[in-house]
């Protein structure tokens, strides 16, 4: 595998600090709630908040974890440990924005929002990530970019987060002999 | 969907004995999440969507049947009761017959609860389904100590060196015997206490036996468990009355009032006997845990579901491939 750097650690914050700009304009005053998808997708819905609090925005926060509604549950030969979802606040007419680390295939963005329907129906759902890898295997898009890449099927593309990697970097991984 | 954490597997739950600590500690972890789900609006996942849950209750059970019910169908099984005082049982089938028409069936799961000890693990042996024993003869029940443990583990998070005793009928107790084994696993220190008949001395050497209640307020227990006293059992002379039982060996008003001081846990697998094992007030008692038991045991019971992954179903062969 070729390793190749992506986003370094000040790349890193510059991004977020975009998307925030990004989430906190289309807002427009109103309240969001940002949701973080296990595991960084957790972190990242925390660093946009700490930007969205230095605009003096109006957010609240919340975190889902997506193993019970996975679509591949039963081919797996392991099963996923599952995190907590907190979601403090009422998702009835809520203006939520998702947030993932990479959107791949889609279908973790889609068992996202099956998990959140049956919390109530929110007013619209946005996504937020911080590197799309393009590949889909379901119509759905990100709402918010940090940075888009092109990548092969056997390609990965892994977000580093200090509070998880002990740094902040996206890193793509190629497969050898294309 | 990648990076995260992967738990081990097991196709069967039949003792406390074949999981280990880490396993045990694993599908406790598990079980808080799942319990988080019933404060949602929509309290199911779609986690065993498409999957058959048997209840094959050889014995008659309604609490831990409902129990099971409610945890296959919260995570989206399809549930189908077999009742067997209406089944081909009663005109004479056997148990292997019975379960080739519901392995026939393809069914997922089968949750088992028969008076023989070693039904379900007879059972687990000839079928694909995943099987749980939901308590067979005086052997194993170890959904409910799974729930216990969680129940006490909601209490104290750091559960070694912690104490519990385990009081009644130990000698027809399935979930004595299970309860003994993950509390002992978990670091627990383990007592028990009841009448001289009804303590077995097969017990496991790590359980201390007291003999008086004296002798267990002197052990000072974190959680007194109570067992139910099954009521035939007089009869059969173990105890001379229910009165007396209550007063050698039940929570009686008076020693009620020095386990509040104290602080004491009450926990009960229920139902309960008002007047033989406790008092009515101990019910009303803020550190009764007999609701959040139940409560629990609902959570518990998806996680072991969770857990257990069923081997592939064959399907039987066709009349032209038996032919060919």
């Amino acid at each position: 595998m070729n390793e190749n750097t992506v986003l370094n650690s000040d790349e890193v914050a510059v991004v977020i600090k975009r998307l925030a700009g990004e989430i906190f304009q289309k807002a427009g005053g109103e309240c969001i709630a940002l949701v973080g998808i296990q595991t960084r997708g957790v972190t990242l819905a925390d660093r946009l908040a700490v930007e969205l609090s230095a605009l003096g925005a109006s957010f609240e926060q919340g975190t889902l974890d997506i193993s019970l509604y996975r679509d591949d549950l039963s081919n797996l030969a392991a099963l996923p440990h599952i995190e907590s979802s907190e979601i403090p606040f009422d998702v009835e007419g809520a203006h939520i924005v998702l947030c993932d680390d990479v959107l791949f295939t889609g279908r973790t963005i889609r068992a996202a929002m099956n998990v959140l329907l049956d919390y109530g129906r929110p007013a619209c759902i946005e996504l937020a990530v911080l590197a799309d890898r393009g590949r889909r295997e379901l119509p759905i898009s990100a709402d918010y970019t940090g940075v888009k890449i092109e990548t092969g099927k056997e390609d990965y593309l892994r977000v580093h987060f200090q509070e998880t990697d002990q740094e902040d970097r996206v890193i793509h991984y190629t497969a050898e002999a294309q | 969907m990648s990076t995260q954490e992967l738990l081990q597997t097991r196709k069967d739950l039949l003792t406390i004995g074949d999981l280990s600590r880490e396993e045990i500690l694993q599908i406790l972890d598990t079980a808080k999440p799942f319990k988080d789900l019933f404060t949602r609006s929509v309290k199911k996942v779609p986690t065993l969507r498409g999957k058959t849950v048997l209840n094959l209750f050889y014995e008659p059970s309604t609490r831990t049947r409902t129990s099971f019910e409610i945890a296959a169908k919260r995570l989206s099984a399809d549930v189908t009761n077999f009742a067997v005082s209406t089944s081909s049982v009663v005109k004479g089938e056997s148990i292997l017959d019975t379960i080739d028409t519901l392995q026939a069936m393809q069914v997922d799961y089968m949750i088992v609860r028969h008076s023989v000890s070693g039904v379900p693990e007879y059972i687990a042996r000839h079928t694909h389904a995943a099987v749980v024993n939901a308590g067979d003869g005086h052997h194993a029940h170890p959904t409910q100590a799974m729930l216990d443990a969680f129940t006490f583990r909601e209490v104290y998070s750091e559960m070694t060196g912690k104490r519990i005793v385990v009081a009644g009928d130990i000698l027809h107790s399935r979930v004595a015997r299970s309860v003994f084994e993950v509390m002992h696993i978990l670091g627990v220190e383990v007592a028990t206490f009841g009448p001289a008949t009804l303590v077995p001395e097969t017990i496991p050497s790590y359980v201390k036996i007291l003999r008086s209640f004296d002798e267990v307020l002197e052990f000072d227990p974190h959680v007194l468990y109570l067992l139910r006293l099954q009521l035939e059992r007089q009869k059969a002379n173990f105890f001379p009355s229910m009165r007396e039982y209550h007063k050698l060996y039940g929570v009686t008003t008076e020693r009620f009032k020095i386990l509040r001081e104290r602080g004491t846990w009450i926990m009960h697998p229920g139902p309960v006997n008002r007047g033989v094992e406790l008092v009515d007030d101990v019910m009303t008692y803020s550190r009764t845990l007999i609701n959040q038991q139940v409560e629990n045991g609902i959570a518990t019971r998806m996680a072991i579901l969770y857990h257990l992954t069923p081997e592939e179903q064959k399907r039987l062969p066709l009349p032209e491939e038996i032919r060919a």
